[in-house]
């Protein structure tokens, strides 16, 4: 038996996954993370990207858009402003905000680049997530 | 004396009350579940932010950046601001006075300070309104789909004035949910931010300073503690209709009860008078 910790990823109005996890990749801001069971303590921000996690052998994977995780021995907290799992992901619409996004990023002065950037980021991540499952 | 027909009318009457607040009692029950259950799926985030934010603060703490922060300056209280959550509808019993009664109170015990309002629900607006207080915003449908991205923006714009210095305090007045029996009235301070003092029991590896962890966290206090008062406020609206409808029926029920009873007595009186009437007029033939 493989050791394993607890993984849980909530929202603000929901907790997506609460799940004994034997591994996690998580998007975290400064670049991806993996994690292991007993892994160290640690904080960090989240960027916007695919969170994937394996359970009993099984790859799952979430999208996950902004947030904060702590990690601790046995558990991994990630509070994310947004998170979808894979079937909830609303193609159209993400196409649509990367394609504003980026129009914004062209003719926008310099105030509204860091949050068109991130909107551009959700999107990205979002249609990842969705190409990975083959919609 | 009313006469039978009256009796008759008043009793339809009562029945149609009846049932109106026997619908609404319905309605009120399957919202509730619906709010409880939205209650609940929040506490998760809610608890767990607040376990970070009491780690990240006490490994921040002391940190100059920390104390420069706009969402934790301490002010003298001249000007406060409420953020009032109260319903868009009445008919729910003590619910919306017991927001407005006792924000009221908690502002006249303050008498140096200057209050604002932000209402968030419509009763609570017109409570205040009529008082002459100032409304900075006016928000409503909120209890009737919390919708996060709402709720976010006014805590965006709370957080915006107190940080520009507008106002030097921001409190939340809601109905807590603690039952479907009871609900409870409280009042916190979101701004500026009461830093939580748990101390830290483990030592994090931070892939960020932890200031700026901190600083990051803070905004998204100030938005959680608003959606959780507003998701407790619907929970406790809902439940508070439910009880104060069950009561009304409850008491059309009676009144049907009394009025039959009347209108039976009043029957039987005529009835006896008509029997005595013909007897007598009877007797007096002999």
């Amino acid at each position: 038996m493989a050791a394993t910790f607890e993984l849980e990823v909530a929202t603000p109005d929901r907790l997506i996954v609460r799940e004994q996890a034997t591994e996690a990749t998580v998007p975290g801001k400064d670049g991806y993370l993996g994690i292991l069971p007993e892994h160290a303590p640690l904080l960090t921000e989240l960027g916007a990207g695919p969170l994937t996690y394996t359970v009993g052998g099984v790859r799952h994977t979430v999208m996950v858009g902004g947030g904060w995780m702590e990690v601790l021995q046995t558990s991994v907290r990630i509070l994310a402003t947004v998170a979808e799992k894979p079937n909830e992901i609303d193609l159209k619409r993400a196409q649509g905000a990367l394609d504003r996004a980026e129009q914004r990023l062209k003719d926008a002065g310099e105030n509204d680049i860091s949050r068109a950037l991130a909107a551009a980021d959700r999107a990205r991540a979002r249609m990842a997530v969705a190409a990975e499952f083959g919609r | 004396m009313p006469s039978l027909i009256d009796f008759r009318r008043r009793i339809r009457s009562v029945k149609n009350t009846q049932q109106i607040t026997k619908a609404m009692k319905m309605v009120s029950a399957a919202k509730l579940r619906r709010a409880q259950e939205a209650v609940v799926a929040g506490r998760p985030f809610a608890g767990m932010l607040q376990r970070m934010l009491a780690n990240v603060a006490g490994a921040a703490a002391g940190n100059d950046s920390v104390n420069d922060h706009p969402l934790l300056q301490q002010r003298e209280q001249k000007r406060a601001l409420v953020v009032l959550v109260s319903a868009d509808r009445g008919l729910a019993g003590a619910f919306n006075s017991n927001v407005n009664r006792g924000a009221q109170k908690f502002m006249q015990d303050l008498p140096g300070v200057a209050f604002e309002i932000e209402a968030v629900g419509k009763k609570g607006r017109d409570y205040f309104r009529r008082r002459g207080f100032t409304i900075t915003g006016d928000h409503q449908n909120f209890s009737r789909k919390p919708n996060y991205g709402d709720v976010a923006a006014v805590a965006k714009k709370v957080s915006a004035r107190y940080a520009a210095g507008e106002v030097d305090a921001v409190y939340l007045a809601y109905n807590e949910f603690k039952s479907v029996m009871t609900q409870q009235f409280r009042m916190v301070q979101v701004l500026p931010v009461p830093l939580p003092t748990g101390g830290v029991t483990t030592n994090y590896i931070y892939e960020q300073p932890a200031d700026e962890l901190l600083g990051s966290l803070l905004p998204r206090y100030v938005e959680i503690e608003l959606w959780r008062s507003v998701l407790e406020s619907t929970a406790s609206e809902h439940a508070a209709r439910m009880t104060a409808m069950d009561a009304a029926s409850r008491n059309a029920t009676d009144v049907i009860e009394r009025v039959t009873l009347q209108m039976n007595r009043v029957r039987q009186a005529s009835i006896t008078r008509e029997i005595i009437e013909v007897v007598s007029g009877a007797s007096a033939l002999k």
